[in-house]
């Protein structure tokens, strides 16, 4: 390969990603005002409707403000931790986006161990958290990020093992490989339908994970003000705000690659497949964040306790019993995925023993 | 191309090790390891093994080192009082440190190969066309090396079973949230239902 062959490679890649970022901004924003939006019409308010036509606008407003705003650092922080704990926060939840296929062939980097990749970078924003609330050296903010820390760690757990099952029926890490393998019987060949159960855990454990009401335990404003936000202001700030909600955003695009077929359409004939896959992903995400947004409208919060029971003590063994039960239909069944014939194992041949 | 990446990665592994010792604040110092196991991961990734390389930051940074920081940060250490021993441990610490030296030194130079390991057939082992990473260690993981798997992951259980028998207390007069019970109550034992006379009230009764 020729330095001008790596140049453009690499600028290409830039030039993708910089779309990408662009176009997961800008739909955030909109995210953001249909979740205050949501939220308000269950409460029987109006929500914001000032800024712009319905409100429309009220995202970028804010943001403007946050830009604006004069970035305090409390006296007794630790001021590298505390600037760079936003920073790891967000570029973290941002660059787990490399791996989604947005439509067949449209990740930025389709690797091979994709879903290994989302749980590696989403098991890395509790240090975000973790970092914020130490540096703040406050007490509010030093109890959310001990929060946030046990409740992430443990809702990991009961994610991995629901990626487990689909990776058992999809044969494959790689995020394209795995809505391919749902692509038959349009909406009935989906995983939601065939792991129903595990589609139940991962939706709540993705609440619990990106601390979402009503596992927003970290940030409880009624014990804790803000949780481990609570001296942050400004462009920090926002960076955090952001970085949640990438990180939802993030946990919807996962289920629906997952569970809810990616970019296949829900009725696999035309006219129906001829709709661009991007639009169908879209719609699929949308219907999940819709769900995340009506549920922190309906539920109230949890005690620290019932949520770490809810982990360890209901999730573990159903989704560990889950994986069990899934290995063992498909080797009965033997509808397992096979991946090629021809190999034999590793050194398995002449060796002597 | 990957000979950049790869002094980028382990220049910056080898200062955030240095680094890890280095640190007044033992939190800066678990921050350091921190970023010393990610750049490791990204050694492993130049090198193909995509799978390790995840796998190391699932298991070692998202999971073994949130423990430390959860640790460190908890611990309430006087870090000028800690630091007065350092000069007197030093001899011992260098001594230690040169044995390692010269046996890494004796290992690398003696290195050879096993004539045996040479005879075996390379044509079992999958190419890397056919099989993905992943694919490639669980045929090996789960075949020839089942038995010292399952072995690893029962130390592992009683690790954990340890742990907990040495922390479980079991108090006595602590309140504790039974849900079965919760749950299974019914309106008949919860609520009593009684009809108040107007302006008089109910009757005061002795509990």
């Amino acid at each position: 390969m020729s330095t001008t062959d790596i140049l453009l490679a690499v600028g290409l890649a830039a030039l993708k990603s910089v779309v990408l970022l662009v176009c997961l901004l800008v739909f955030i924003a909109f995210a953001l005002y249909a979740d205050r939006k949501i939220w308000a019409a269950v409460q029987l308010r109006r929500g914001p409707n000032v800024v712009g036509p319905w409100g429309l606008l009220q995202s970028f407003a804010d943001l403007t403000k946050f830009f604006v705003k004069e970035p305090i650092i409390p006296a007794s922080a630790n001021k590298g931790v505390f600037l760079l704990a936003p920073l790891v926060f967000a570029v973290l939840s941002l660059s787990a986006w490399a791996v989604i296929p947005l439509s067949a062939g449209w990740a930025v980097a389709d690797i091979n161990v994709g879903v290994l990749y989302i749980f590696a970078i989403s098991s890395l924003g509790v240090y975000g958290v973790i970092m914020g609330g130490w540096a703040s050296n406050s007490k509010y903010p030093f109890l959310g990020a001990l929060r946030s820390a046990a409740q992430m760690v443990s809702y990991e757990v009961s994610i991995g093992f629901v990626i487990i099952t689909v990776l058992m029926c999809a044969g494959s890490l790689n995020l394209t490989r795995i809505v391919e393998a749902q692509n038959q019987y349009g909406i009935f060949g989906w995983y939601w339908l065939w792991l129903f159960p595990m589609f139940v855990v991962f939706f709540i454990s993705a609440m619990a994970e990106t601390n979402r009401p009503p596992f927003d335990l970290p940030e409880a404003e009624s014990e804790l003000v803000a949780g481990y936000m609570v001296e942050y202001s400004s462009t920090p700030f926002l960076l955090f705000m952001l970085g949640e909600y990438v990180a939802i955003m993030l946990m919807c695009a996962l289920g629906t690659i997952l569970f809810l077929g990616g970019w296949l359409s829900p009725i696999p004939f035309a006219p129906f497949t001829w709709v661009p896959g991007v639009v169908w992903f879209v719609l699929k995400a949308s219907f999940l964040f819709f769900m995340i947004a009506m549920v922190k409208a309906f539920v109230p919060r949890y005690r620290y306790d019932q949520l770490m029971r809810l982990g360890w003590k209901v999730f573990l063994p159903l989704s560990l019993a889950m994986v069990v039960i899934v290995a063992f239909v498909l080797k009965v069944t033997d509808l397992a995925p096979r991946g090629p014939e021809a190999v034999r194992p590793v050194a398995t041949e002449g060796v002597v023993r | 191309m990957t000979a950049l990446f790869f002094y980028l990665f382990s220049t910056v592994t080898v200062a955030s090790a240095f680094m890890v010792i280095a640190a007044r604040n033992p939190v800066h110092s678990v921050l350091y390891l921190i970023l010393a196991f990610v750049n490791a991961a990204g050694l492993f990734l130049l090198m193909g093994a995509e799978f390790l390389a995840m796998i190391l930051v699932v298991v070692y940074v998202g999971a073994v080192a949130v423990l430390f920081l959860f640790v460190v940060m908890m611990l309430d250490v006087d870090f000028a009082e800690l630091r007065q021993g350092y000069l007197n441990y030093l001899p011992v610490g260098a001594l230690i440190g040169l044995i390692f030296l010269v046996e890494l030194v004796l290992v690398v130079s003696t290195w050879t190969v096993s004539p045996t390991a040479l005879q075996l057939p390379l044509a079992g082992s999958p190419t890397v066309e056919a099989l993905t990473n992943t694919e490639a260690i669980g045929r090996v993981l789960y075949t020839r090396y089942a038995y010292f798997f399952q072995a690893s992951g029962l130390i592992l259980l009683v690790a954990m079973i340890g742990a907990i028998v040495l922390t479980l207390r079991d108090r006595v007069g602590v309140r504790r949230q039974i849900i079965a019970v919760q749950v299974a109550r019914t309106p008949e034992e919860a609520v009593e239902m009684r009809s108040v006379p107007s302006g008089r009230g109910l009757p005061e009764e002795v509990s």
